[in-house]
């Protein structure tokens, strides 16, 4: 089953204009808040008339404005999980899954509602109303009710935004099982980098109400396709870039030339490199093979529980600016072996980890 | 000392019918307003609002005294009634649509505060679920805006129960038939039976304060069942 979305949404300061394909696989849809993703899921849901477009669900027409066809929302069969759950307050978990099982008899309903429940870890707790549950459980439930129609398409609005983070790892690891045991197109909508690509195999980066990047997580991460894209997948490291030869670009920012690999098909306007991607090395010049090496000195660190982030500055010590070039992070165990040796230090910007962002 | 045996208690049974027929009547197309009224935006409904809550800005009087010329012999209404032989001036329906219509703005009003205050995510995720619109408001909203409704209800019981003026302008005062305890009251007063009119003012005290705590206890009841998950 495939979801084909081609839509134009006007707002007065923004405009929605999406265009993809998702398969049985999940997708996530990643970008800034404002960037139109609630919106998107909301108009594939029904509940917002697009201007133009054209949306299909296996090859059922959902909307179609040039044949005026806008089908309501609740003969879409399409899932959706709102971000604050959404559960009928005045109705017990139960009666809350069952809700769309209307036309089932009884028995079925029963049995469809046991079944779900399990699948979500909540049996158990069906009599219960919505507050007595905790904001874990609120969420399973409402996955449950998302499920019962059997929809064609789920539709996640950032189902983990609202959970501490132990809740989240657990809610993940349900979410995971869900997409394993349903294969439907499934859009996970999410800010959050790491989720979105633990939990899905293709991308689709939102940004202003466009798409700025759509594919198969891994190649969009290695090679982001402009500077927007890469920001929004974490990239922390950029410098304006001018190309000086086939394989080689100047850092305007970094003040250095640098070897990069592949031959960027477009004039280089910006260079950048992950903060994790960033290597320490012994010394320079120690064979002719190690290229990108620079002499850095630190400016200064902050520290979480297992990494460290080092902000330096390339080729002179520091002034009193405090201006750094490059955020590099590194694991503590290894910053232990390298934390007492005296400046500069040498920094390797490998030229497989580089990337050429055309503008 | 005043005889009590003496006393004609039919006011009292009038005031009470009217005020329950009233109520249910508002009650339904005061809500029915407010449901079709809530799912609608734009400028004309600034007019329609003003429409709907003239009968609580109009003195009672001139609220009586339109009835009066809609539904007189010669007013739009009264000349379809006479068709199939009903009048309805000066007869105790009369002092139902008096009091209906005098009351509709509060059953109006707080209905629609409550439905449109019903957060919009649960209609939507009610819609997403397959449900009709009708589900989703039976099943749904009223549900959710049952409290609301209730005060509403409440409110607009009170406001038929004390209705003078409209009343008298479109029923009259026709005792055994269309004189309501506000009716008596001033009658009684205007032909100097004092005493009367204080034991009429106390009955309708001793009513009132009965009947609102009797809903409000009831009302209280309802709802501490539903508190639950009310009280966020």
């Amino acid at each position: 089953m495939a979801l084909e979305v081609q839509l134009v949404k006007k707002f007065p300061e923004f405009a929605l204009d999406v265009s993809f394909t998702a398969g049985d696989a999940p997708l996530a849809i990643l970008g800034p808040s404002g960037a139109g993703k609630t919106m998107l899921l909301r108009s594939i849901a029904g509940l917002e008339r697009p201007n133009r477009g054209r949306v299909s669900l296996g090859g059922r027409l959902l909307t179609d404005t040039e044949r005026n066809i806008h089908l309501p929302a609740r003969d879409r069969r399409v899932g959706m999980l709102f971000q604050h759950y959404a559960l009928f307050p005045h109705r017990t978990v139960a009666e809350n899954i069952t809700f769309g099982m209307r036309r089932l008899p009884r028995s079925q309903q029963a049995e469809r509602l046991a079944l779900l429940a399990q699948r979500t870890h909540i049996s158990g707790l069906e009599h219960r109303y919505p507050r007595e549950l905790s904001g874990g459980e609120q969420q399973r439930a409402a996955l449950a009710r998302a499920l019962s129609i059997e929809p064609e398409a789920l539709l996640l609005d950032e189902p983990l935004a609202a959970l501490d983070t132990h809740l989240r790892g657990q809610m993940e690891a349900q979410l995971q099982e869900t997409f394993a045991a349903y294969r439907r197109p499934s859009l996970l909508v999410t800010h959050n980098i790491e989720e979105a690509y633990r939990l899905c195999e293709q991308l689709l980066v939102l940004s202003r109400g466009r798409v700025a990047a759509f594919g198969n997580k891994e190649e969009i991460f290695r090679r982001p396709p402009n500077l927007e894209v890469a920001r929004l997948t974490g990239c922390k490291n950029f410098s304006r870039a001018r190309s000086v030869s086939e394989n080689v670009v100047e850092a305007l920012d970094w003040g250095c030339r640098l070897r990069v690999a592949g031959a960027p098909a477009k004039p280089a306007a910006h260079v950048g490199i992950r903060a994790h991607h960033i290597d320490f090395v012994e010394s320079s010049g120690t064979s002719a093979a190690d290229e990108n090496i620079f002499p850095c000195w630190l400016v200064q660190s902050s520290e979480t529980p297992f990494r460290i982030t080092l902000y330096l500055r390339l080729h002179h010590a520091p002034g009193e600016s405090g201006e750094y070039h490059l955020q590099a992070e590194v694991f503590k165990e290894k910053w232990e072996r390298f934390r007492t040796s005296p400046f500069p230090w040498h920094v390797r910007l490998s030229s497989e980890s580089l990337f050429v962002l055309p503008e | 000392m005043f005889p009590i045996a003496a006393i004609d208690w039919s006011p009292v049974w009038i005031s009470l019918e009217t005020s329950f027929t009233a109520t249910l009547l508002t009650l339904v197309v005061g809500l029915a307003a407010a449901v079709w009224r809530a799912r609608r935006r734009g400028p004309a409904m600034a007019l329609v609002d003003g429409f709907f809550l003239l009968p609580l800005v109009l003195p009672p009087t001139v609220v009586g005294f339109f009835l009066l010329l809609l539904f007189g012999r010669n007013g739009p209404l009264g000349k379809l009634l006479l068709h199939v032989g009903a009048t309805v001036v000066f007869s105790w329906p009369a002092t139902v649509i008096a009091a209906a219509v005098v009351s509709f703005p509060m059953m109006y009003l707080t209905a629609r505060a409550a439905l449109e205050q019903v957060d919009s995510r649960f209609l939507e995720a009610a819609r997403t679920l397959g449900a009709s619109e009708w589900r989703v408001l039976g099943e749904v909203a009223l549900p959710l805006a049952w409290p609301g409704v209730l005060a509403g209800t409440i409110l607009s019981f009170a406001r038929a129960l004390g209705e003078f003026g409209a009343t008298l302008m479109l029923a009259g005062n026709i005792p055994g038939k269309t004189a309501t305890i506000p009716i008596a009251i001033y009658f009684a007063v205007e032909s100097d039976d004092i005493q009367r009119a204080v034991a009429w003012c106390a009955v309708d005290v001793a009513i009132s304060l009965a009947l609102l705590g009797g809903l409000y206890y009831w009302s209280y009841a309802q709802s501490s069942g539903r508190a639950r998950w009310a009280r966020r």
